[in-house]
């Protein structure tokens, strides 16, 4: 029986196609991936297993490692309105040039009786130089007043459309934070999110095991 | 005229010996290069979705000293978070006579066992977490035990922040000394 001679192939296969998806999708994720702007403020956010994203435009009352509260106003439509307010309610007699500077600021954090004068720098200062918000027992609490502008900024609409975000540094103490959640208790807030890092839930625990909006458990006959 | 004798010495001829430069194939592996790319697509996959900060959602209630609620013994667990991620707790009340030997310490990572036992072994209806954070404690602190119980299914409305009370950061001081944390 003649044999049926079969061609040697080599196992040599073209890359070039391969490496050409590869460098597609390698410029892809490059492209696609919003670069961090260098933080002014250093945070190092706890870690949670909550999975929803924090939206980019809230209210954020950011807590640093020693103890200084800034706010950042990220609604940018409300922005003035806030500034103007506060303003008027606290007295602080600025100009509008230096309200709009103070417009510009991306953190606040200055004592009122110090925002005029930190206007009136040549050069913007810098956030790590600011001494942060005042916070402490009800009368020395300057966040009281803040807050307390922001949710009159948002009167006549819902409450849901404030999106208030509190950001906590890792070393952060206890107290500061309680003195943050008391400033939003004082305006009657009583929903608020916390920045965190994403984090695995465990294997084996309850809410791995029973995640929620996962299968319901069997109801009761 | 004399002339340059250029045949013999140094140079030489091609002769029939010598192959011919042989045409050299233009293809390139690209095995390598493929690595690289994709070596850097995972790298950079990773650090996207590891960067995008979550949000936490925190529903605080309203203080009302006319509508206090009313925690059943049986059913409270009392965390304390102190220094150092430590964590204390106790069952039920604290009773003066008997405070020492109820109060416990732990950490973090044994707190999740205790809290899912106490979930187990406890009537949802009566169940009852009450977290408490000393000066001391950190914010990291407040929000990993508000995690823990997010971990363990904790319905809402079975934890609550609470201040502490001067006995409790006493009894907090005092272990802290015998466990020599400073």
């Amino acid at each position: 029986m003649p044999k049926v001679k079969l061609p040697r192939k080599s196992t040599a296969v073209d890359m070039t196609a391969m490496c050409d998806v590869a460098f597609l999708l390698l410029s892809f994720f490059i492209l696609a991936t919003k670069t961090k702007p260098p933080e002014a403020v250093a945070v190092m956010t706890p870690s949670s297993v909550s999975t929803k994203i924090a939206k980019e435009e809230a209210i954020l009352v950011t807590l640093t490692k020693e103890g200084k509260v800034y706010l950042m106003l990220g609604d940018k439509a409300k922005k003035e309105a806030i500034l103007e307010d506060i303003n008027t309610t606290k007295a602080l007699g600025l100009t509008p040039t230096e309200l709009s500077k103070l417009k510009k600021m991306e953190f606040i954090g200055m004592p009122f009786n110090k925002i005029k004068s930190m206007l009136q720098l040549s050069e913007p200062m810098e956030p790590k130089r600011m001494e942060g918000i005042p916070i402490g027992d009800s009368t020395k609490n300057e966040l009281n007043d803040w807050i307390g502008s922001v949710v009159r900024s948002y009167r006549g609409e819902s409450m849901e459309n404030l999106n208030l975000l509190v950001k906590g540094d890792n070393a952060a103490k206890y107290p500061a934070f309680k003195f943050v959640k008391e400033s939003f208790k004082k305006n009657d807030i009583f929903k608020f999110k916390i920045v965190t890092n994403p984090e695995g839930v465990p294997l084996n625990s309850e809410l791995a095991l029973n995640p929620p909006g996962g299968p319901a458990p069997a109801a009761e006959k | 005229m004399a002339e340059m004798d250029t045949s013999s010495g140094g140079g030489h001829k091609k002769g029939p010996g010598v192959k011919k430069s042989k045409k050299m194939s233009t293809r390139v592996d690209l095995t390598p290069m493929v690595d690289l790319g994709f070596l850097l697509i995972t790298f950079f996959v990773f650090t996207t979705t590891m960067s995008t900060p979550t949000a936490m959602a925190m529903n605080e209630p309203k203080d009302d000293p006319n509508n206090q609620l009313k925690v059943k013994n049986s059913g409270a667990m009392t965390l304390l978070l102190g220094k150092d991620d430590q964590v204390y707790y106790y069952y039920g009340e604290l009773s003066p006579t008997d405070a020492s030997n109820q109060f416990k310490s732990s950490n973090f990572k044994d707190i999740r066992q205790l809290i899912l036992d106490k979930k187990k072994a406890t009537p949802i209806g009566d169940l009852m977490y009450i977290i408490k954070s000393d000066k001391e404690a950190t914010f990291k602190n407040a929000i990993d035990i508000l995690d823990e119980m997010a971990i363990s299914a904790v319905p809402p409305g079975h934890y609550a922040e609470v201040d502490m009370s001067e006995t409790e950061a006493q009894l907090i001081q005092m272990t802290e000394q015998a466990n020599g944390i400073k």
